[in-house]
């Protein structure tokens, strides 16, 4: 089942109900799929072309331009080993081939297990912590492989389960917001007025 | 002593508040508000180099070729002229050092990545990335890197192929795709390096305009199958000239290289195709070198068909004229046909017709269109429907039928500029696009315009400006009768609104002009095919015309050949008709003659001829002229100009429709006013109530069917489906069957066999059939008296 599952398709419509224009809603609609299956599926962007008014190839060509979307089946755990300069200073490269020893996949595969994917990732914002990586995009900072050695142990474990969701989860509390509490999306068309904020501006 | 009196008071011109005036290297340009600097530039004769930038796409700014030194106020900098509107005292100079750096950086990072296999690419010759590289370029590359690769050229569809190393990501195809033809089928994926077309794994580019990406393609990353390696430019020769093959009237130029037809090219003619040709039109001249193609003429003996000198060939048409007439008088002639060809074709056939043989029942329409005395209203123009307030479609799916028009029309509706009301009894391209949508059951049309225009809001609608009327044959499964009394209520609640005819068959518009219609108690097709299954016709002249293929009773076009006692058939092709005919002789077909062509609007174009006729054939105004010799009639024409200019002296409406000024005449010209016709008796019949297991059938064209253009051009043939029926999915229940399932779908007429599609663009308690498709002939359905034609569906 790799297009939206029933529940989801709820939670789409929800959210596709936010935007006045439905294909505004393309992004989190992928995010929703990748939550689903750990990827984003063609049947999936098939259905979320159908529901937002697009065609599959527009929504393929927005989903292929973000990193952070995956089109092929990813390990429950994505580790991105930041390769850029800072880091790489600093020791991510012996990092990155322990962990390519420890896992005895190369850099962009999966294990066999399918528990881990394996990245070198570009510089993730956190150069004054380096060499620094990324477990399902949470962060740890100055990694020993001694330490990395216990969080890869620790993943396999299950003992980080509450800290570390799998791969896909962009937050375990989704927001629903009431219909009396939403903003009411006015279709761009519809617009007649100048908003307030240049009206009341201009006072 | 200065004169001080004062300045003699002179009336300001009037200043236009759009104008903007702006100095370009140099000299004073007059531009328009929002007018982009390239585009003012280049109308200023200075050329800015560009890949990106297409005058009929929005501007993206993808390229950076275009960068110019513009100083709007602040001092000159390198901007986009693509991107930067014209602005009152601008400053550009397309020519500066920081340009010419620019330019030569740009093209330096363009061919980094760029294969620069010239010589065995398609596009080499006439190749904007070369030309610039060449003229604007540093002529040599700092970059020793290995360069993208990419499998070369993948099928993006049935017709066009990628090859991604060449393409350098100007986004020119994927915006023609989105914006104009409506089919946003090709994307980029991903980003940065690795970006590159695509279109979604299994959904292939399958737009009926594809052709038109190959053609704006600034490298020769698309190219289209018919012409992969079959030719290098500087072998072309060309000439302007007009598609036939519906009737928009495109203007093309068509090219050959030794005498071979072998790529047509859109123009950009502002009044009608804005430079873009629909797929059919663009691959179809295959089939003008088919090797199927009739070559001399037939004359019947007892063991069938042999090959006839000319001279014995019209002997024997003259003479079986004669016969005819002899036997039965002149009215048991009928000439049906001649919106094949050109407008002289058609006027040739006409004078023979009527002059020499002196029958008055010429017809060029195939029982598929409306009534001719439609021409006689006020026409509207591409233009003025595509920028009409409202925008009324009483017509058959455009995007299938007139699929230019659908591009113009659908425009007008993406700009906001018009609202299009459509009724119709299935849904068609438009219909996304229409502001309302009225599908009506066939039998209902009326009441459905009647109802809608009692409504307020369209009543309001329809005041806030001009209307046109799109009018045209929706379903051939029914008479015209409902269509033409739907045109005429839409007509008498807005007076002034103007009518946009969407006949279909190339010529059909200056066929029926120039003369192929039926004169005072003659016989129209239907007529004249009825007369001929009653045993009243001796001589049936098919001039391009093929009823067993294209009039939609095709029990009644079989009687009809098999009733008329003889047949006279002038063809490109042996036709079913052509196969039943006495006589068959074999015409030249488009690009083999030239001459004149007269599109939707009576807007008259120039036609080319490019290559020499195939085999033996003759044009069809050749062959009338000299089958009038037999007959005791001359025509005294000499050249086709003769035949134009004939057309000119004695067509009213065509007085101003010379050669010299269609030699002139960019973007042709307009027939005026027409000679009056009398309206036509429209057929009446009861419309029976629908009984509640039955369907009312509802048949229509498709871009890619069986037609002779398309059948014979293989690049096209594959992409004409079989015959199917399709059903509302809803409806399925109903007949307890499935997507996919066999069916046999009776009429009172007859049986047919053939699969059900289950398509929700189909009203529910209709089924919709494509007409002339492989297999099934739902022809076999149709009673064409009939005002509806209801079917029963069972499981097979
Ligand atoms: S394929 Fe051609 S038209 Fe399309 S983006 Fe590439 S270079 Fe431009
Ligand atoms: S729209 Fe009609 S005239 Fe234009 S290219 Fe297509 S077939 Fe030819
Ligand atoms: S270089 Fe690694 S986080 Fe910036
Ligand atoms: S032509 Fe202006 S950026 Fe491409």
């Amino acid at each position: 089942m790799t297009r939206l599952n029933e529940a989801n398709v709820i939670i789409a419509k929800e959210i596709i109900g936010r935007y006045p224009k439905a294909r505004s809603a393309t992004i989190p609609l992928l995010h929703l799929s990748q939550q689903q299956n750990g990827y984003v599926t063609n049947e999936a962007m098939v259905q979320i072309a159908e529901m937002v008014g697009a065609t599959s190839a527009e929504v393929l060509g927005t989903a292929t331009f973000y990193e952070m979307f995956k089109f092929e089946p990813v390990g429950k755990y994505l580790v991105n080993i930041c390769g850029t300069l800072s880091c790489a200073l600093m020791g991510s490269e012996t990092l990155l081939h322990h962990a390519e020893g420890k896992l005895g996949v190369k850099a962009g595969g999966t294990t066999e297990d399918g528990l881990f994917t394996l990245e070198r990732a570009e510089c993730q914002a956190a150069c004054t912590e380096a060499p620094c990586l990324q477990v399902n995009y949470r962060y740890r900072y100055k990694v020993t492989t001694a330490e990395l050695d216990q969080l890869l142990d620790d993943l396999a474990a299950g003992r980080l389960d509450g800290e570390v969701p799998p791969h896909g989860t962009v937050a375990r509390v989704r927001q629903h917001i009431p219909a009396d509490k939403a903003v009411g999306p006015v279709p761009p068309d519809a617009v007649v007025a100048p908003p307030a904020w240049i009206t009341e501006g201009a006072k | 002593m200065t004169d001080i009196s004062p300045a003699e008071e002179v009336e300001a011109p009037p200043v236009d508040p759009n104008e903007v005036r702006l100095t370009i290297n140099g000299h004073e340009v007059v531009s328009t508000k929002g007018e982009m600097v390239i585009a003012a530039a280049a109308r200023a004769g200075d050329y800015i180099p560009h890949f990106c930038y297409h005058p009929r796409l929005e501007p993206v700014g993808m390229c950076r070729m275009c960068m110019v030194d513009i100083d709007g106020g602040r001092g000159p900098m390198l901007q986009p002229a693509c991107m930067v509107p014209v602005s009152p005292g601008m400053k550009v100079d397309t020519g500066s050092p920081a340009t010419k750096r620019a330019q030569e950086g740009i093209i330096e990072l363009l061919l980094a990545n760029h294969p620069l296999d010239c010589p065995v690419c398609d596009k080499g010759g006439e190749c904007p990335l070369q030309d610039q590289s060449f003229s604007h370029g540093p002529g040599e590359s700092r970059y020793v890197e290995e360069k993208r690769h990419y499998e070369k050229p993948i099928a993006i569809s049935d017709i066009v192929f990628l090859d991604r190393e060449r393409c350098i990501l100007c986004d020119r195809c994927t915006r023609f795709a989105d914006e104009v033809a409506g089919d946003a089928l090709i994307q980029f994926n991903s980003r940065g390096n690795n970006t590159h077309i695509t279109t979604f794994p299994d959904e292939p580019f399958a737009s009926y305009f594809s052709g038109n990406t190959v053609q704006i393609c600034p490298v020769g990353a698309l190219t289209a199958k018919p012409y992969r390696f079959k030719a290098r430019p500087w072998d072309l020769a060309q000439q302007e000239s007009t598609c036939t093959t519906c009737a928009v009237g495109c203007r093309t130029v068509v090219q050959s290289s030794h005498d071979e037809l072998l790529r047509y090219m859109g123009v950009d003619s502002d009044p009608v195709n804005h430079g873009w040709l629909c797929d059919r039109g663009r691959f179809n001249f295959e089939s003008v070198k088919s090797a199927d193609r009739l070559l001399q003429p037939l004359v019947r003996q007892a063991d069938g068909f042999q090959p006839a000198t000319w001279s014995a060939a019209l002997a024997e048409a003259a003479s079986l004229i004669l016969e005819a007439k002899a036997a039965g008088g002149p009215k048991s002639i009928a000439v049906i046909g001649g919106a094949r060809g050109t407008n002289e074709d058609a006027f040739a056939w006409s004078r023979l017709g009527h002059e020499v043989i002196g029958t008055p029942n010429v017809y060029s329409q195939m029982g598929d269109g409306l009534p001719a005395d439609l021409l006689l209203l006020d026409r509207a123009t591409i233009d003025q429907a595509a920028s009409a307030t409202t925008i009324v479609l009483l017509a058959p799916d455009l995007k299938e039928e007139l699929p230019i028009l659908y591009l113009r029309l659908r425009e007008a509706a993406e700009k906001k500029r018009s609202r299009i009301i459509e009724f119709a009894p299935k849904q068609s391209g438009l219909t996304r696009n229409a502001w309302r949508h009225f599908a009506y059951e066939p039998g209902t049309q009326v009441a459905a315009v009647e109802k809608a225009l009692a409504d307020p809001e369209i009543a309001a609608q329809f005041a806030k400006g001009s209307v046109v009327v799109v009018a045209g044959r929706g379903n051939l499964a029914e008479t015209s009768t409902a269509t033409v009394r739907a045109i005429r209520t839409v007509l008498a609640a807005n007076p002034g609104s103007r009518i946009l005819p969407a006949f279909r068959r190339g010529n059909v518009v200056g066929a029926l002009q120039v003369g192929m219609r039926t004169a005072d108690g003659g016989l129209d097709t239907r007529a004249a095919l009825q007369a001929a299954a009653d045993g009243k016709i001796e001589c049936l002249v098919l001039v391009g015309a093929d009823p067993l293929t294209d009039f939609p009773d095709t029990d009644l076009a079989r009687r009809a050949l098999a009733g008329a006692r003889r047949i006279v058939a002038v063809d490109t092709f042996l036709t079913p008709s052509a196969l039943l005919a006495n006589v068959v002789l074999a015409a030249s077909a488009y690009a083999e003659k030239s001459g004149t062509t007269t599109n939707i609007e009576g807007r008259v174009t120039t036609v080319a001829q490019q290559v020499n006729p195939a085999g033996n054939t003759r044009a069809d105004w050749m062959i009338a002229a000299e089958l009038a010799l037999d007959l005791g009639g001359d025509f005294a024409y000499e050249t086709i100009d003769d035949v134009t200019a004939d057309i000119a002296w004695h067509v009213a409406g065509h007085e101003a429709i010379t050669p010299e000024a269609l030699a002139t005449a960019k973007d042709g010209i307009i027939a005026g006013l027409l000679p009056a016709m009398a309206q036509a008796k429209l057929l009446e019949a009861v419309i029976p109530e629908r009984n509640s297991y039955d369907f009312r059938l509802v048949v229509s064209r498709t871009m890619y069917d069986q037609a002779t253009g398309t059948a014979n051009s293989p690049s096209l043939a594959h992409l004409a489906t079989q015959t199917m029926v399709h059903l509302h999915p809803l409806d399925l229940g109903k007949v307890g069957t499935t997507e996919g399932a066999t069916v046999k779908m009776s009429s009172t007429r007859a049986t047919i066999v053939l699969n059900v599609v289950a398509d929700p663009a189909v009203l529910r308690g209709t089924a919709w059939v494509p007409f002339n498709h492989s297999g099934a002939n739902v022809g076999d359905l149709i009673d064409c008296t009939a005002a509806v034609n209801d079917v029963r569906i069972e499981n097979l």
